[in-house]
C-alpha cells in the first residue's frame, strides 16, 4: 500500500469537512427513509451509521453515492454537489453496497478490470491496481476464477476492493460484515482501518453491529425511523446512558428471587434492573456509592452473590437508552412488521 | 470529443462484458442457436415452398382466347389434355369461370384456390410458333394450398408443353425420334401471379418477416435480462457509480443484443438459403443493415419498457405481451392488405411493419436502398424517438 498510484489527490485540507449532508430527506411515497437528516464528516474521518434495518442507513449512502436523488435537501462530497456535480462526486467516491457488485461468470480480474476501465484509468495503471488490491485481501490466487465460484467470504472481499478501484477518497461500506464469518468480519473490519490510516480515506460505514461500529469509528450517528437520534464518539454516547457517572453492574445471585429483584429495583440509586436469566442481573446505577447500596440491597434481602462485575454500557444500551427498542443482533432476522408498527405509532413501512 | 471517444469506450466495454457473459452461458448460448432452428424449421416445414400433394381442390379455369381465324384448337386442346390428366389423379375440382376479376373474387372470397388464366392469343401464339403463355393465380395469403396448386400445374403444363413440342417436332421432321430430341423447346411458359404482387410463395414471402421479426424478439426480450436483472443483483449500480455518460450504458446494452440479434439473423437467413431455397435477391450487406436498423429502431422502446418496470419478471411479462400483437400485426405472417382498415392503422405505427416490409422487398424483389428509402427514414427516424425518450427515463428509474 505504499505506492505512489495509492495516494490520494485531496481538495479538502485535513480537519475540513469532506461531506456535508444538509437536511437531506427521501421519501418513497408517504414514508420518509431519510427523514430531514444533517451532519458533517471530517477528511479522513470514520464515521458509522448505527441503527436496525430499514433505519434509512443505506437509503442515505445511496444518496450519497450519487446512486439516487433526495427528494429534499442537499449534500456534498468534497465540495460537489451531489445532484449538481454528480459526476465530479462519482471520481471521489467508491461504495461497498450491500448486494455484491459483481459478474458471477467473470473471473476475478475481469470483473476488476471492467469496473476499472469505467473511470478510464491507463491500463498499466489499472492492472498494477488490480494486482495490488487482490494481493492486499489475497486472492491473488484467484485471479483467474469464475467469482461464481467464491465463497461468501472471497465475494465480499472482491466487492469491497471493487469500490477501491478508483481509489476513493471518499469510501462508502453498506453492512460490509453482513452475513459474514467472524473471522471474515475481523478481516474486513481491520481492512477498513488500514484504508482509513494509510490513505486517509474518509469512510461512512453503516452497520447494525454494535462491534463494527465500536472498533471502527471515530463517530458514530445513532440512526432510527430516517433522523439521526444521536452523534458522537463511542465513549460519550455511553455516558448518555446514565448522565455520565453511571454504573453497569453484572451481578450472579445464585438463589434469585423475584422479591430481590424489586428490593434492588427499590435502591433510589438505580435507575434500571433487567434480569438476564436465572441467576444474572443486569444493574445500572449512579452515584459514589452505587456499588454499596446495590450490594446492601441483595445481602439484605437474603441474597448471596456469587459474582459481581462492573462492565462498560455497550452501544446496545445506548441505543435501547435513546430509542427505547433495541437493535436487532442479527440482520438476517428482519425486525417482524406488527413489532415495528407499534414504535411508529401505528405507521408501518410498506416496502 | 473526448467525450465522444470515452463514451464510446465505455459503451464497448459494456457491450463487451456482455457478450463475454453471454459466451459463458452455455446453455443460454445453445438456447440461442436453437431457438431460430426451431422458428425457422417450423415455418420451413409448416409452409413448403414446393408442395407434393394435393386432393380436389377447387380451382378455376378462364379461357380468354380469341382464336387464331376463329379457331381456338390450343386451348380446347389444353382444357381438355388438363382435364384428362386430372381426371386420373383426381387433385382438383376445375370450374369454369368467365373472367379474371370473376375468378379473383372467387379466390378471394374463398371459392376457388387458385385459378388458370388462358390469355386472349394462346392459340394465335402457338399456331404462329411462339411460346404461349399461362398464367396461373393463387391465394398466397392461404400458403399450402397455393404452393399445392402451383406445383401441380407446373407439373401438369411441363407434360403438355413437352407433349406439344414433342408433336411439334414430328410435324417438321418425322425421321426424327421425338422422344429422345435433345432441342425440344416448350411451347408453353408458365408464370405465376399472386394475389399479393412479388413473391411466388409463401416461405418466400414469411422468411424476411421472421429474420426481421426474430431479430427484434431477441433484442425485447434480451434487454430485460441485460438491465432488470443488473438492477436487480445490484451490479447495475457498479456501473451508475462510475462517472461515465448513462447513454453509454444503454449503448452497451443496445451493441451487445444487437449483436446476439444478428447472430440469430445470420442463423435463420442461412437456413431459409440452404434448406428452404429461398434467394436473396438484393444486396446482403443491405439485408444486414436492415436487420440492424431494425434493432435500432426496436431498442429505445425495449429500455423505456424495462426501465418503468420494477423488476425482470414484470418487464420480460411486458414485453411478451407486446410482441405478440407486434408479430401479428407487422405483416409478418399475414400481409397487411388483408387486415381491417383500422387494424392496418395500428400496424403503421408499428417498426417493424417497416423493417419487415423492406426487409421483403430486398430479399424478394431485389430492391435497392433508393427503393425502400421511405422505410429506412421511417425506421431511423423511430429509432432516434425511442432512444432520446429511453436516455432520460433511464437514468430516473436508475436513480430512484
Amino acid at each position: 500500500m505504499s505506492k505512489a498510484t495509492l495516494v490520494p489527490t485531496s481538495i479538502v485540507h485535513d480537519g475540513e469537512a469532506m461531506i456535508n449532508v444538509n437536511h437531506l430527506t427521501k421519501k418513497f411515497g408517504d414514508f420518509a427513509a431519510v427523514d430531514d437528516i444533517s451532519f458533517d464528516v471530517k477528511k479522513g474521518e470514520v464515521f458509522g451509521l448505527l441503527g436496525p434495518n430499514g433505519a434509512g442507513k443505506s437509503t442515505t449512502l445511496r444518496i450519497l453515492s450519487t446512486l439516487a436523488r433526495p427528494t429534499q435537501g442537499t449534500a456534498t462530497i468534497g465540495g460537489y454537489d451531489i445532484v449538481q456535480q454528480d459526476n465530479e462526486v462519482r471520481k471521489l467516491v467508491g461504495i461497498v453496497s450491500e448486494k455484491m457488485i459483481m459478474y458471477d461468470r467473470l473471473t476475478a480480474k475481469e470483473n476488476l478490470w471492467f469496473f476499472g476501465s469505467l473511470f478510464d484509468i491507463p491500463a498499466d495503471t489499472l492492472n498494477q491496481r488490480i494486482d495490488e488490491l487482490l494481493e492486499l485481501v489475497q486472492l491473488m490466487k484467484w485471479k483467474n476464477s469464475l467469482v461464481g465460484t467464491f465463497s461468501t467470504g472471497m465475494r465480499q472481499r472482491m466487492n469491497v476492493i471493487r469500490a477501491l478501484l478508483n481509489m476513493p477518497q471518499v469510501l462508502f461500506l453498506d453492512e460490509p460484515t453482513l452475513g459474514l464469518d467472524p473471522q471474515s468480519s475481523v478481516e474486513i473490519r481491520e481492512f477498513v482501518k488500514k484504508l482509513n490510516r494509510e490513505r486517509g480515506a474518509t469512510i461512512i460505514v453503516t452497520t447494525h453491529t454494535m462491534v463494527d461500529a465500536d472498533i471502527l469509528c471515530d463517530r458514530i450517528g445513532i440512526i432510527d425511523h430516517g433522523k439521526v437520534v444521536a452523534l458522537d464518539t463511542s465513549a460519550n454516547l455511553k455516558r448518555l446512558v446514565s448522565g455520565g457517572n453511571g454504573t453497569v453492574l453484572k451481578l450472579d445471585v445464585p438463589n434469585l428471587t423475584p422479591a430481590l429483584v424489586e428490593s434492588v429495583r427499590a435502591v433510589g440509586s438505580v435507575s434500571s434492573v433487567s434480569q438476564e436469566d436465572s441467576t444474572h442481573l443486569k444493574v445500572i446505577a449512579s452515584g459514589d456509592d452505587a456499588f454499596d447500596n446495590v450490594v446492601d440491597a441483595v445481602r439484605t434481602s437474603g441474597g448471596r452473590i456469587a459474582s459481581m462485575e462492573n462492565v462498560q454500557p455497550t452501544l446496545e444500551d445506548v441505543f435501547l437508552h435513546l430509542t427505547g427498542h433495541e437493535v436487532r443482533d442479527s440482520a438476517d432476522r428482519k425486525i417482524p412488521m406488527e413489532r415495528r408498527r407499534g414504535f411508529m405509532g401505528g405507521g408501518g413501512r410498506i416496502r | 470529443m473526448m467525450g465522444t471517444k470515452s463514451l464510446l469506450s465505455h459503451t464497448f466495454r459494456i457491450a463487451w462484458k456482455d457478450m463475454v457473459e453471454l459466451y459463458r452461458n452455455k446453455f443460454g448460448l445453445v438456447l440461442l442457436i436453437v431457438m431460430p432452428l426451431f422458428m425457422m424449421g417450423m415455418i420451413g416445414f409448416i409452409y413448403p415452398s414446393s408442395a407434393s400433394s394435393g386432393n380436389n381442390l377447387p380451382v378455376g379455369v378462364v379461357n380468354l382466347d380469341t382464336g387464331y381465324h376463329n379457331s381456338t384448337v390450343a386451348s380446347q386442346t389444353f382444357v381438355s389434355t388438363l382435364q384428362q390428366i386430372n381426371d386420373k389423379t383426381s387433385m382438383f375440382k376445375l370450374t369454369t369461370v368467365t373472367s379474371v376479376s370473376a375468378l379473383r373474387s372467387s379466390i378471394q372470397a374463398g371459392d376457388l384456390e387458385g385459378g388458370i388464366i388462358i390469355p386472349n392469343n394462346f392459340t394465335s401464339s402457338l399456331l404462329s410458333g411462339e411460346q404461349g403463355s399461362v398464367t396461373i393465380m393463387t391465394d398466397t395469403s392461404n400458403p399450402q394450398v397455393s404452393a399445392t396448386i402451383e406445383t401441380l400445374l407446373s407439373a401438369v403444363f411441363n407434360e403438355m408443353s413437352t407433349a406439344m413440342a414433342q408433336q411439334k417436332v414430328m410435324e417438321l421432321s418425322p425421321t426424327v425420334s421425338a422422344g429422345g430430341a435433345l432441342a425440344v423447346v416448350q411451347p408453353l411458359k408458365v408464370e405465376t401471379e399472386g394475389i399479393i404482387p412479388g413473391s411466388s410463395n409463401y416461405f418466400e414471402f414469411v422468411a424476411p418477416g421472421i429474420m426481421a421479426m426474430t431479430v427484434m424478439m431477441s433484442v425485447m426480450t434480451g434487454l430485460p435480462g441485460a438491465i432488470s436483472q443488473e438492477k436487480e443483483v445490484g451490479t447495475m449500480d457498479g456501473m451508475m457509480v462510475a462517472p461515465i455518460n448513462r447513454l453509454s450504458i444503454i449503448l452497451g446494452k443496445t451493441l451487445a443484443q444487437t449483436a446476439r440479434g444478428l447472430l440469430q439473423g445470420v442463423i435463420l437467413m442461412a437456413l431459409a438459403i440452404v434448406l428452404f431455397g429461398v434467394t436473396i435477391q438484393g444486396n446482403i450487406i443491405l439485408v444486414f443493415g436492415l436487420l440492424l436498423l431494425g434493432v435500432f429502431s426496436f431498442v429505445g422502446l425495449g429500455i423505456v419498457l424495462t426501465s418503468i418496470t420494477s423488476d425482470q419478471q414484470t418487464a420480460t411479462m411486458l414485453m411478451t405481451t407486446l410482441m405478440f400483437p407486434m408479430m401479428f400485426l407487422s405483416g409478418v405472417f399475414f400481409p397487411i392488405q388483408q387486415m381491417p382498415w383500422y387494424m392496418q392503422d395500428i400496424s403503421k405505427l408499428l417498426p417493424l411493419t417497416y423493417a419487415t416490409d423492406a426487409l421483403r422487398k430486398v430479399v424478394v424483389l431485389g430492391a435497392g436502398i433508393s427503393d425502400i428509402s421511405t422505410e429506412l427514414t421511417i425506421l431511423v427516424a423511430f429509432g432516434i424517438v425511442m432512444t432520446a425518450i429511453a436516455v432520460p427515463v433511464f437514468r430516473r428509474a436508475m436513480t430512484r
